[in-house]
């Protein structure tokens, strides 16, 4: 096996955005998560890049475009405004206290070393790298959907974990435009959908905490007219 | 040039260029008979396709297995749209829809035709990814038309599930990536069925294998099944009905047909896992645990969509227990759920605005106060119980005599499973469709054609099935493998 300069490199920022995944899961204010996700786009498009100029294939510089120019910026941006404009208040509401949360990420870490590492001999060190980190971040990701309560926060858990599908997408040798672009594409669709029931949900209920709209769940809705 | 020519793609281009036109329209009726009316144009192309098969291009292809599934998806979107079209008019009459939100109501309805089609005929994992993620967020927003808070939080959690379930398909589609491109090279060719499906022998059965894992988990949530069906009855009660209907009757069979898909694959490698256990576990499970959770329903749409996860188990579990026979049952099944859960969805419709309310409860004596509308359903869900002579009979015989005949003791929970659902159902049939005629009752001037057309083509599969037909099934059975 080589681990050249080339595979450090993937491998420090493949590993710098797992880190921000964890970051994601202990920060307590929305302005915090924010900066954290955006911060972690921006490795994401590093990473990008970074493939991009090893594999010799131009067009994952488009993917690292769109996870820089959407991802860290636009989104972060726009999402700012809309929790500065509602003036919803700025810490996070978690189920499970933060120790334990981190405790989890790191068991769902390791979980994916075990899946991913013994079968991905033959793929390559990159590949096989880049899709353990990219597994474990899509996990953390789901572990912050399922934490946080906040519609904002699991916005971002989602978008977080779909930088660790496009972490996977890029690591593969030769992987074509498709994928990448309809990972762009779903998060803009998934953006638009999201900003429509953001101010939906605030014309009904005048918050943002799911925990208001969870009075309703199954058949208990019984008296409905 | 030829491949401009590709009748695919007059298929998938009628339904979109109908989205661009409805968007535009402001007039509801209008609308409404332009949407049935482009549906009808995508149903004949469908047909068209079962004289002349075009050939296969890079991006989209047709074979055996998806064919059936193309006329099915149209015929029943273009019944759909007829029934919507005189339930909507009531919606808006009694003031639940403006014009504003059904005009994109009809656009949403024919985008998501053109990307279940797009879904069922790519010739590529990528595009159907993207297809069937497209079909979600369509239904996501259509299901919170209404703008109530029930509404809302349905297709918020629609949402939440269905995007973590694609997103874990995403990576298992990434994965069969990985394991094509070492033996067909990079490019897009390793992402083509028919490529993936010829050279599967060589792959890498490791990375197939924890492909497969993320791909039954993550389509297994669109299909469904449990323990990821939490979204499914929420979405399919706060929803129009009519969107209730497509979501059963089609969007479910997409993503299984996903799944099968992938199932060929690692049917084509020796070395990779059979799929059949992990299959029969989800479905039987599904099962068993809607048709427990079919008795403590009191919501109309509810409770058939519980009676989908439990069709859906048992179709599951029909591909897991595999084989010429059982693949049968499964794909006989499929079309007959498909058929009959959207007539009861058009009669459960157009009970809701009848009696005003979808407690079960509250609506009684059907037969009497609404005989055409109260019988088409009292058939309907006769025939979802798997009475004799509708086809579903037929089907849920074979998928339980194939496993007896495979593995006897897992047809003992699948025939407890079947007549616990058996009894939830005729236990709420007698209750809403017999007895004295409570509450309020509305006159509605409702189409009962499409009912009635899809129940008659149910009598007609458990009486005679054509000899062509059942040759095609037979072949596609074997395509499926064990």
């Amino acid at each position: 096996m080589l681990y050249g300069l080339d595979f450090d490199i993937a491998h420090t920022l493949g590993t710098s955005v797992l880190l921000l995944s964890f970051a994601l899961l202990y920060q307590r204010r929305l302005t915090g998560v924010l900066e954290a996700f955006a911060l972690q786009a921006v490795f994401v498009a590093a990473a990008a890049a970074w493939q991009a100029w090893s594999q010799d294939a131009p067009h994952l510089y488009i993917t690292a475009g769109i996870a820089l120019g959407f991802k860290a910026i636009a989104i972060p941006l726009a999402l700012g405004h809309i929790v500065r404009k509602l003036g919803i208040h700025r810490t996070v509401e978690t189920v499970v206290g933060v120790n334990l949360t981190l405790l989890a990420g790191v068991a769902l870490v390791a979980l994916s070393i075990l899946l991913v590492f013994p079968v991905t001999f033959a793929s390559g060190n990159v590949a096989r790298e880049n899709l353990t980190l990219a597994l474990s971040v899509v996990l953390l990701g789901l572990l912050m959907m399922i934490t946080r309560r906040n519609a904002v926060t699991q916005v971002i858990g989602f978008m977080s974990l779909e930088n660790g599908l496009v972490l996977a997408a890029v690591g593969v040798k030769g992987m074509p435009l498709v994928v990448e672009g309809s990972v762009a594409f779903s998060v803009l669709v998934a953006f638009i959908i999201f900003g429509m029931f953001f101010f939906r949900i605030r014309e009904r209920f005048d918050t943002l905490d799911l925990q208001y709209l969870e009075t309703f769940r199954g058949d208990r809705q019984v008296d409905r007219p | 040039m030829s491949d401009l020519l590709n009748t695919v793609y007059l298929l998938l281009g009628i339904p979109l260029v109908a989205a661009v036109v409805l968007v535009a329209l402001p007039w509801h009726r209008v609308s409404s008979i332009l949407n049935a009316l482009a549906s009808l144009a995508t149903l004949l192309v469908a047909v068209s396709l079962l004289g002349h098969r075009p050939e296969v291009s890079s991006f989209v292809f047709i074979d055996d297995l998806n064919i059936s599934l193309v006329v099915l998806t149209c015929l029943v979107a273009f019944t759909t749209a007829w029934f919507s079209a005189s339930y909507i008019a009531h919606e808006v009459e009694i003031g639940r829809l403006t014009p504003t939100s059904l005009r994109f109501y009809h656009a949403m309805y024919q985008f998501l035709t053109f990307s279940m089609v797009l879904a069922l005929c790519a010739n590529n994992i990528g595009v159907m990814w993207v297809a069937i993620e497209a079909a979600t967020l369509t239904t996501v927003v259509m299901v919170s038309i209404y703008r109530t808070r029930e509404a809302i939080e349905a297709s918020w959690k629609y949402f939440i599930l269905g995007s973590v379930g694609i997103a874990l398909a995403l990576f298992g589609t990434i994965l069969i990536y990985l394991a094509g491109q070492s033996v067909i090279g990079p490019g897009i060719e390793a992402l083509a069925w028919t490529e993936l499906h010829v050279r599967a022998a060589k792959f890498d059965p490791n990375i197939l294998n924890l492909a497969f894992v993320f791909l039954l988990v993550g389509y297994g949530t669109k299909v469904g099944l449990a323990p990821l069906h939490a979204w499914l009855p929420d979405a399919h009660a706060e929803g129009p009905t009519p969107i209730s209907a497509v979501l059963s009757g089609l969007l479910l069979n997409v993503a299984l047909y996903a799944v099968l898909r992938f199932k060929m694959i690692l049917a084509g490698n020796a070395g990779a896992l059979a799929p059949g256990p992990l299959m029969l576990t989800m479905g039987l499970s599904s099962l068993l645990l809607a048709s427990v959770m079919l008795y403590r329903r009191r919501d109309i749409k509810r409770f058939f969509a519980y009676s989908s996860i439990e069709h859906m188990g048992i179709i599951t579990f029909a591909f897991g227990v595999g084989g010429p026979l059982a693949n049968f049952a499964g794909l006989l099944h499929m079309a007959l759920h498909s058929l009959t859960k959207s007539a009861i969805f058009y009669s459960v419709g157009h009970i809701a605005q009848a009696k005003g309310t979808q407690k079960i409860s509250d609506i009684s004596g059907l037969t009497t106060s609404h005989p055409m509308l109260g019988w088409g359903f009292v058939l309907g869900v006769a025939a979802i119980a798997g009475l004799p002579p509708m086809g579903l009979f037929m089907s849920e015989f074979l998928v339980v005599t194939s496993a007896m005949a495979r593995q006897p003791w897992l047809a003992v929970p699948v025939v407890v499973g079947l007549l616990m659902a058996f009894g939830a159902l005729v236990w709420r049939l007698q209750q809403v469709a017999f007895g004295e005629p409570r509450g309020e009752s509305a006159k509605i001037s409702a189409s009962l054609l499409p009912l009635y057309l899809h129940l008659a083509l149910v009598l007609v599969a458990g009486l005679w099935l054509p000899g062509p037909l059942v040759a095609w099934f037979q072949n596609v059975a074997r395509l499926l493998g064990s």
